[in-house]
């Protein structure tokens, strides 16, 4: 073996998937095993203990499973990664690795709905308190970590917002105050930013989306940097005897994998949110061609935003990419190859050209998904946010107006070809008085 | 020398027979138990526990120190250190005075001056990794468990 330092695209073909050591398969076998033999009661009994590697029941652990999670820690530059079901899934079992009944989260105000939902809702309930804050806003972070305090939680890329996370200054707040920085990078995947570069200690993915790249597939995954002082005391679940495996301290034992180990022998076993093998399979196809995808779904946004932003109709585009954005300045610094594929922009009218414009379309798919290869859009307005007034859902973030497109790889003619139809609708709309604007 | 990179661990590793884990317990909840554990039921290493306080761990013979190990056994290849940082010097002096080729310092084991009398005297030393993890990583185990092993062939390899 030698010491080379591969590159990206290199990494995402061959880390994690060596040829197959049995069988010499050169493509990732596809184990769809639930459970493996043991070679013997005292190996069984090792394994039990976890005093050596190995496979023992695919809720915990699966060789195909293991080569995606490799891949994606080589491509993120972590220590190793834990893959779940979906990103709500690895988001909760870092909670739950971290944090306790009376114990307190600091997260972006700016987050993806269901996330929020996810901690103001079903983490409170289980006695995890969580504080909401402008992650622009570093005095207010600051003011916000508290002795209880386990973890800070922020996006690389806002969901819908757009907004893009001072990476390294929110690191130095969690670190001055003992705590992690856990970062969800699922808008930007390590092909545009690799948050662990800049001080965070974890990335959370939804692999669902660009990782995956194909709309196809759900998954999630943990990466961890190996380089968070887990021992130090502020997270007592890694640093004082588990009940669970015989008073193991996993931090004294397992050192910088303490985090990655308890997450995986302990709270995914327990939660029990694994991701299928062939889950993990078609992200792992997927990986292998993301530094192919990602730079295409950037130059189609980029022309996409472009046009828009040259149109009557379009009141704003919010996407950091744009030279006139607040968060510009961090995208060049964080985002150096381009702020994603997924933005926003708002429509004279409201909410029923929203509503007019979605109609009108024939290309882009209509549906609650972003990262996929073909276009998406979503008008949260008048769907996924429709029983909200209008006073309700500027009070939540969400304009009435707004649209969120996440642009896939299609010829960007025929996109913009699209977009053209459903400003037209939107425009006819806008200009006649809507009944639904009383209502509003 | 200070081996620092990957390829360094494994030419260690693959060219070592005898280890002397100075501090290794008995008691199974212990890291250095899970060390000693892994290692002997892989059998790939000669292992001594080097412990005053302890006859045997699961019936392999303890000696009470380095001096005694060597006097019977002959030098070890490495010697792999379980103590407090600040003990490091001591057992560096030990390691030296019996001739040990290698000096292993598990997760936490820092010490400036120990790692210097070590590379001084020329012993190849590992500051702050884990044995049992470095041979995991080049067998196949640390994989298994989604740890980035930064490997990477297109050759095959048979585990």
């Amino acid at each position: 073996m030698s010491d080379r330092r591969f590159g990206f695209r290199t990494r995402a073909l061959h880390a994690g998937t060596p040829p197959d050591g049995e069988t010499g398969a050169r493509a990732l076998p596809l184990h769809l095993s639930t459970a493996f033999v043991f070679d013997s009661t005292e190996h069984a009994a090792e394994l039990f203990a976890l005093r050596t590697y190995g496979n023992i029941y695919t809720r915990i652990g699966n060789p195909t499973v293991a080569a995606f999670e490799e891949k994606l820690a080589s491509l993120e530059g972590g220590l190793g990664a834990l893959a779940t079901a979906s990103g709500l899934a690895a988001q909760l079992i870092t909670i739950l690795s971290v944090a306790q009944q009376g114990d307190h989260l600091v997260a972006s105000a700016n987050l993806y709905g269901g996330t929020v939902t996810q901690f103001s809702v079903t983490l409170q309930r289980m006695g995890i308190e969580t504080t909401f804050v402008a992650p622009g806003d570093l005095d207010a972070v600051r003011a916000a970590l508290r002795e209880n305090t386990r973890a800070l939680f922020v996006e690389t890329i806002g969901n819908p917002n757009g907004n893009v996370a001072d990476i390294a200054a929110l690191a130095a707040l969690a670190h001055e105050a003992g705590v992690p920085l856990v970062v969800d990078n699922t808008f930007a995947t390590p092909y545009l930013c690799r948050p662990i570069e800049h001080g965070a200690d974890i990335v959370v993915h939804s692999a669902t989306k660009f990782i995956g790249g194909h709309g196809t597939v759900m998954g999630g995954a943990i990466v961890e940097s190996g380089l968070f002082p887990w021992g130090a005391g502020r997270h007592p679940l890694l640093s004082t005897p588990s009940p669970g495996y015989h008073g193991l301290n996993f931090a004294e034992t397992f050192g910088e994998y303490a985090f990655l180990q308890r997450a995986r022998v302990e709270v995914l076993r327990d939660v029990g949110a694994s991701i299928s093998p062939m889950n993990a399979w078609l992200l792992v196809q997927g990986l292998e061609t993301l530094a192919m995808r990602m730079p295409q779904h950037v130059e189609n946004a980029r022309a996409v935003a472009a046009f828009l932003r040259g149109r009557s109709e379009v009141a704003w585009v919010s996407y950091a990419d744009l030279p006139d954005s607040p968060d510009h300045s961090l995208a060049e610094r964080y985002l150096p190859l381009g702020a994603g594929a997924v933005f926003t922009f708002g429509l004279h009218g409201g909410r029923d050209a929203g509503r007019a414009f979605i109609e009108a379309l024939e290309l882009w798919s209509h549906l609650a998904n972003v990262g996929d290869a073909k276009s998406l859009v979503i008008h949260p307005a008048s769907t996924t946010h429709q029983q909200l007034t209008d006073e309700q859902l500027r009070a939540g973030g969400v304009l009435p107006e707004m649209v969120r497109l996440s642009v896939g790889l299609e010829d960007v003619d025929d996109l913009i070809w699209d977009l053209e139809r459903g400003l037209a609708a939107a425009a006819a709309v806008a200009v006649a008085p809507a009944l639904s604007d009383a209502r509003a | 020398m200070i081996l620092e990179t990957a390829a360094q661990r494994r030419a260690l590793l693959d060219r070592s027979r005898t280890v002397a884990m100075v501090g290794a317990s008995a008691n199974p909840s212990r890291p250095s138990y899970f060390v000693f554990s892994y290692l002997r039921t892989r059998g790939k290493f000669d292992l001594t526990p080097i412990n005053p306080t302890i006859a045997e761990i699961d019936g392999v013979r303890a000696y009470a120190s380095l001096a005694a190990y060597a006097e019977e056994r002959a030098a070890p290849d490495i010697v792999d250190v379980f103590r407090r940082p600040d003990e490091a010097p001591q057992v560096t002096r030990e390691a030296i005075a019996v001739g040990a080729k290698a000096i292993w310092f598990q997760y936490g084991v820092i010490n400036q001056a120990a790692i210097q009398l070590a590379d001084d005297a020329g012993l190849d030393v590992v500051v702050d990794r884990c044995i049992k993890v470095e041979s995991a990583r080049f067998d196949g185990g640390l994989a298994l468990g989604g740890m980035n092993t930064g490997l990477l062939t297109a050759k095959r390899r048979i585990r």
